[in-house]
């Protein structure tokens, strides 16, 4: 616990977890062991809870840092501006997470943002209602998702492979649709949800969009059987068929969620610049799987929590903002993203690791007693 | 991973005649025949609409923009065949490129081969970094080379700042090397076939080449059956990094104006041009030769394009759709496979 907090607080990968308490030695499931044994729901919240633990402490030393660096960090004014520039990304992190909890990946998110930015920006200039057009962007992310889902699930292809594929295929789709064309000019009263914050408070809409979105996508994740049908198949897709839970069905389902949560993060994207163009969003996917990983989901699958997720989006946008109030150039912040990303994969490894080698200590010392006493005279 | 559970459908009906079936199945079982077959039809459509394609002038613009392509998936061939992946070739690329080449303003009358060395040694040594963490940490390739991937741009980003590589301050010698053809082949291409080949033939003939499609099957069986699975990963990663550093020395000869963003987002072009050539995304099988016409394919795709006067916004959307197509295809075509060997070897059997 302590190594994790040390290394978490200073985004250093190295850690020398001397320190281990013994409660990170009764829950040392290895994080990279792809069968997870069974029971495994409290060793999970143990695990998840100790994942968390580490992120607020993280979230607070961010905070520590932003406000020791400038006076601005701090003001409502720096938090609401937080909370705009990631809003998109932290919106399009809350399906990711589901997709990756549920063994597969999805890499086209953010050609599918630019996908609908660019069909927004097209159908607006043609006198297009903004209704129908939301209409449509919809209809267009779920058809995206749905693509993908039967590339996946059907047709039975890697995920990362199909969704590098879509990711190359949406942005064609963007180019193709709006070319080398800007279009700007939209209604103040949508570009305004990117300057002013919602009435009465510090938030951007985009924020608020990921609070509701984070209430629902956890209240859905963590307290209905569904959400229990995705751990399930993250964590043996076999044994979750055997089992009787639709698995091609709900991971088409979440490919789906995915599109639409994107389109809809296009639209916000748009309003914020005021400007529909081809490259809005361009690899931003790294980002998003960056803040899902960092939130202690594994790549593997089975693993992670909408609570962790929501941390990471603050310790991520927090940090960078922090950085931007800094002179430290902004262009490079992902060395910092970097080093987080390799902490949330190095920590645990190291705790576990440590946990390993008492536990193999403590039997060889059990088993040989005779033979280390006699060693000592 | 997920394939196992699709793999029991529908056995396609026996074939009649025995003779021929063992040749497509020959042709079938060759996983570079189909990527081949969709270049040689690509190829022949496009020079029927437009024989300008088949110019010499156009065929040496494809070679010369396939060879960083092809030794970025030379490398990312032996990642991904031993059931990892490598992303972070994109930045290693920029780095190198721009570190390799700032020294023929820097250092006066530096030989051309000590920038290629300078190039090599500067991705070898994020490689080495790659492959340590994955190997010995233990964690997955895809966020250490994921995280790489941020870091080494940023490191990038930090050292060039604002400035950028010129064409002037490159020397002739260096600046004419995409240019050099012996009889109307360019040099360059025939060196990395060369390099390519050699490639191939290590992944193919060689005891730890083979190790590497082991663990790419089996991680667990590999590491049971004695094969040092952390060595070898390592040397892939290795390998990986040094072939993008390399790979940077070439792109900067070739564009000739190097600043922070030279490379950027190379790393899922390159998965893809792998995959296209049949190198299955989780590990076990396809060659360097196949990820090499996946290469080429895509810079043929691009060129083509161009000659028949497509707006390049078409570019990425085809690329992608192929991509789909080229994937779909193998499935398709491996299950119908799988079935027919099923279908005979039960018949053996009985």
């Amino acid at each position: 616990m302590q190594a994790e907090r040390d290394a978490a607080g200073t985004g250093q990968a190295a850690a020398g977890p001397a320190t281990g308490h013994d409660e990170a030695v009764s829950a040392g499931p290895g994080p990279r062991r792809p069968a997870s044994r069974g029971a495994a729901a409290g060793q999970l919240l143990r695990r998840s809870a100790r994942w968390e633990t580490g992120l607020v402490v993280l979230v607070i030393a961010i905070a520590v840092f932003g406000a020791s660096t400038s006076s601005e960090f701090l003001t409502g004014y720096n938090l609401f501006n937080l909370g705009l520039s990631s809003g998109e990304i932290a919106i399009m992190a809350l399906p990711m997470t589901l997709i990756i909890i549920s063994g597969e990946i999805d890499l086209s998110v953010a050609s599918t943002l630019g996908m609908s930015s660019a069909l927004l920006g097209v159908l607006w200039s043609k006198g297009w209602p903004m209704l129908a057009i939301f209409a449509v962007l919809l209809l267009l992310g779920a058809a995206a998702g749905l693509l993908n889902g039967l590339l996946v699930t059907r047709v039975g292809l890697p995920s990362l492979a199909v969704t590098i594929g879509t990711l190359a295929l949406f942005r064609g789709i963007a180019l193709i649709t709006i070319g080398a064309n800007t279009v700007s000019n939209f209604p103040a009263a949508y570009t305004n949800m990117g300057v002013q914050p919602i009435p009465h408070t510090e938030l951007s809409y985009s924020a608020g969009i990921f609070i509701v979105l984070a209430v629902i996508f956890g209240v859905v994740l963590h307290g209905t059987p569904f959400g229990r049908s995705i751990y399930a198949m993250g964590a043996n897709q076999d044994a979750a068929l055997f089992a009787g839970i639709r698995v091609k069905r709900i991971k088409t389902l979440l490919y789906m969620i995915s599109g639409v949560v994107c389109a809809m993060a296009g639209a916000l994207w748009t309003f914020r610049l005021d400007t529909a163009v081809q490259n809005n969003g361009l690899g931003l996917e790294l980002d998003v799987v960056a803040i899902v990983l960092l939130a202690g989901v594994s790549i593997f699958g089975g693993k992670g929590s909408i609570v962790g997720v929501v941390l990471a989006v603050l310790a991520f946008a927090g940090l960078q903002n922090a950085l931007l109030l800094t002179n430290f150039n902004q262009e490079a912040t992902g060395i910092v993203i970097g080093g987080l990303l390799l902490a949330s994969v190095f920590v645990p490894n190291a705790v576990s690791f440590t946990a390993r080698a008492r536990e193999s200590l403590a039997r060889r010392s059990r088993a040989a007693p005779a033979a280390i006493g006699a060693g000592h005279e | 991973m997920s394939a196992t559970a699709t793999q029991r459908r529908d056995p396609a009906p026996p074939p009649p005649d025995p003779g021929s079936r063992r040749l497509t199945e020959r042709v079938f079982r060759v996983r570079e025949s189909g990527i081949l077959a969709v270049l040689v039809v690509f190829v022949a459509i496009t020079t029927a609409i437009q024989p300008r394609f088949l110019d010499t002038q156009n065929i040496q613009f494809v070679l010369i923009n396939t060879t960083v392509f092809a030794l970025l998936a030379l490398g990312e061939t032996m990642v991904v065949v031993s059931r990892n992946v490598d992303l972070s070739i994109g930045s290693v690329l920029g780095l190198s490129a721009y570190l390799s080449t700032r020294l023929f303003s820097q250092v006066h009358g530096i030989p051309v081969p000590a920038v290629f060395a300078v190039g090599l040694a500067i991705g070898l040594a994020c490689g080495v970094a790659n492959g340590l963490m994955v190997s010995l940490g233990r964690v997955p390739s895809l966020v250490v080379t994921l995280a790489t991937l941020y870091i080494i741009r940023g490191i990038d980003i930090l050292i060039v700042g604002g400035n950028e590589v010129v064409a002037q301050s490159l020397p002739n010698a260096f600046a004419n090397i995409p240019q050099d053809t012996v009889l109307g082949v360019p040099d360059l291409a025939i060196v990395i076939a060369a390099v390519v080949a050699l490639g191939a033939y290590y992944l193919r003939s060689f005891r730890s080449g083979r190790e590497l499609y082991a663990i790419g099957s089996n991680p667990d069986a590999a590491r049971l059956a004695g094969i040092p699975v952390g060595k070898r990963i390592f040397t892939a990663f290795a390998v990986s990094g040094a072939l993008a550093g390399l790979a940077g020395v070439l792109w900067a000869a070739e564009y000739q104006t190097i600043d922070s963003t030279a490379g950027t987002g190379y790393e899922l072009l390159v998965v893809s041009a792998v995959v296209v050539g049949g190198v299955a995304i989780f590990g076990g099988s396809g060659t360097a030769i196949g990820a090499a016409i996946g290469a080429l394919l895509l810079a043929a795709i691009n060129s083509a394009l161009n000659v028949l006067g497509i707006a390049p916004f078409w570019d990425q959307a085809i690329a992608g759709f192929l991509l789909l197509l080229a994937i779909t295809l193998d499935r398709v075509i491996s299950l119908r496979l799988v079935a027919a060997l099923r279908v005979r070897s039960s018949r053996r059997a009985g």
